[in-house]
């Protein structure tokens, strides 16, 4: 139950959203994501986006990730 | 788009175990738990357990929700679904978590006529009341503080629409009371901690603070691909030989130190902190989340004077000391014996995300 994945929302109507991840769409509640909009990236845990993610803040994790391993 | 393909194969894997090895030189043997079901999963998944120094173990912790959830609720909610006219709606893997009877649980319920259904999200229990009036539908709010918002706002929603027929047997638990009951005990014996990001999302990194302040033990906010566990574990190794304990993001693509602001609101807009019983930690105040007095017509707990039966533990079973990490799978005497994914004896053996299942799916003994 606690399996998150990361969706597309495709569309938006109110507080629900259709998104779509790996050829797959579903209804999901976008409630708790601020300014939502179609092409947005969103975890979705049990049917509601629980935070938004972007490619800039990817990259930046990829850049975390390479810190990590040049400490010490 | 999200750079999944690096975060599934971590770059310069070798180069960071070969870092991971050095620095257990320096640490002696190392005890890390995870407490979150999906990482226990990532983690049997990516066969991290198996690339790691022997002297690095890691644990899984009461962080899959179905696991902590006690014999006597499940007793509870099988009395429950055996009233006419009242349908259970929950997560699919609860349906198959026994009670204090082996084999008894809301699948065997509902072949003898009991009303059950499983969704996959709590809207879609609202929309089931919705279609069918003639039933009392209640949802079985289980889970940490990632399903909390989500089942928050399904009572203001219920609230809005003016349900009647809809309510949520409210059994969400909260992270920091159970962690803290956790090391406070006398058989723990844990050097540091992988926090669960998706917890994390919603609460903020920050909030796992205490770990380091209160408590000197390290801690790292983690993501679920293979990169994040991997990397997450050096991080956690390199405190450790420093001696100097920290709460650490690396999850940082998704989780923010004050965490979701719109999701804290509705979550302390719909619940009160509230004493909660946990498999394995026992009674732990303020560990739970209840409905709030505003909204005590979507409490089934009220709607349907629920109280919970005594405690009674399943004969055998060893699943209280494996969610505490006191125990692995393989030390249950029942595990692989008796206990198995298709005869399940305890709850960590019947949930996708329990340690027992994991260790039984992947041939993990450790």
């Amino acid at each position: 139950m606690c399996l998150a994945m990361p969706m597309k929302i495709k569309t938006i109507d109110g507080q629900s959203a259709g998104c779509e991840a790996g050829g797959l769409t579903h209804n999901i509640r976008i409630d708790f994501i601020q300014d939502a909009k179609p092409g947005d990236y969103v975890m979705v845990h049990a049917g509601f986006a629980i935070e938004k993610m972007s490619e800039k803040e990817a990259l930046e994790n990829l850049e975390l990730l390479e810190e990590i391993k040049n400490a010490l | 788009m999200l750079c999944e393909k690096e975060f599934k194969n971590p770059k310069d894997a070798e180069t960071v175990l070969e870092k991971i090895r050095e620095l257990s030189a320096l640490t002696g043997p190392v005890r890390l738990m995870e407490i979150c079901g999906t990482h226990t999963m990532a983690i049997a998944r990516s066969g991290l357990k198996t690339v790691l120094p022997d002297s690095v173990r890691l644990l899984s912790g009461p962080g899959c929700p179905v696991c902590v959830t006690p014999a006597n609720v499940i007793d509870m909610i099988l009395d429950l679904s055996q009233t006419p006219g009242v349908l259970i709606t929950s997560y699919g893997d609860l349906l198959r978590v026994p009670g204090s009877r082996q084999g008894d649980n809301l699948l065997s319920r509902r072949a003898l006529g009991g009303n059950v259904e499983s969704v996959y999200s709590p809207m879609d229990a609202i929309r089931i009341a919705q279609e069918h009036p003639e039933l009392e539908v209640v949802f079985l709010g289980v889970g940490f503080e990632t399903t909390a918002p989500g089942t928050g706002a399904c009572v203001l929603e219920a609230s809005r629409l003016g349900l009647e027929n809809f309510s949520v047997l409210c059994l969400l638990k909260k992270t920091e009371p159970a962690l803290r009951s956790l090391i406070e005990a006398e058989d723990f014996s844990v050097n540091g901690f992988l926090c669960p990001g998706h917890v994390a999302a919603v609460i903020g990194s920050g909030a796992f603070s205490f770990l380091p302040e209160d408590y000197g033990l390290p801690g790292v906010v983690a993501g679920f691909e293979p990169a994040d566990l991997l990397y997450s574990v050096l991080s956690l190794m390199q405190m450790l030989a420093a001696k100097q304990p920290e709460l650490k993001n690396e999850y940082t693509r998704l989780v923010k130190p004050e965490g979701n602001p719109a999701a804290l609101t509705i979550m302390d807009k719909v619940f009160r902190p509230a004493v909660s019983d946990w498999r394995g930690l026992g009674r732990i105040e303020g560990s739970g989340f209840a409905l709030r007095e505003e909204y005590s017509p979507w409490d089934a707990w009220r709607k349907f004077s629920l109280h919970l039966p005594d405690e009674k533990e399943i004969p055998g079973c060893r699943c209280a000391q494996v969610i505490r990490g006191v125990l692995s799978p393989s030390d249950c005497p029942l595990f692989r014996t008796v206990c198995s994914p298709e005869n399940p004896v305890g709850p960590c053996m019947v949930s996708g995300e329990g340690a027992c299942a994991a260790a039984f799916q992947y041939g993990i003994s450790l």
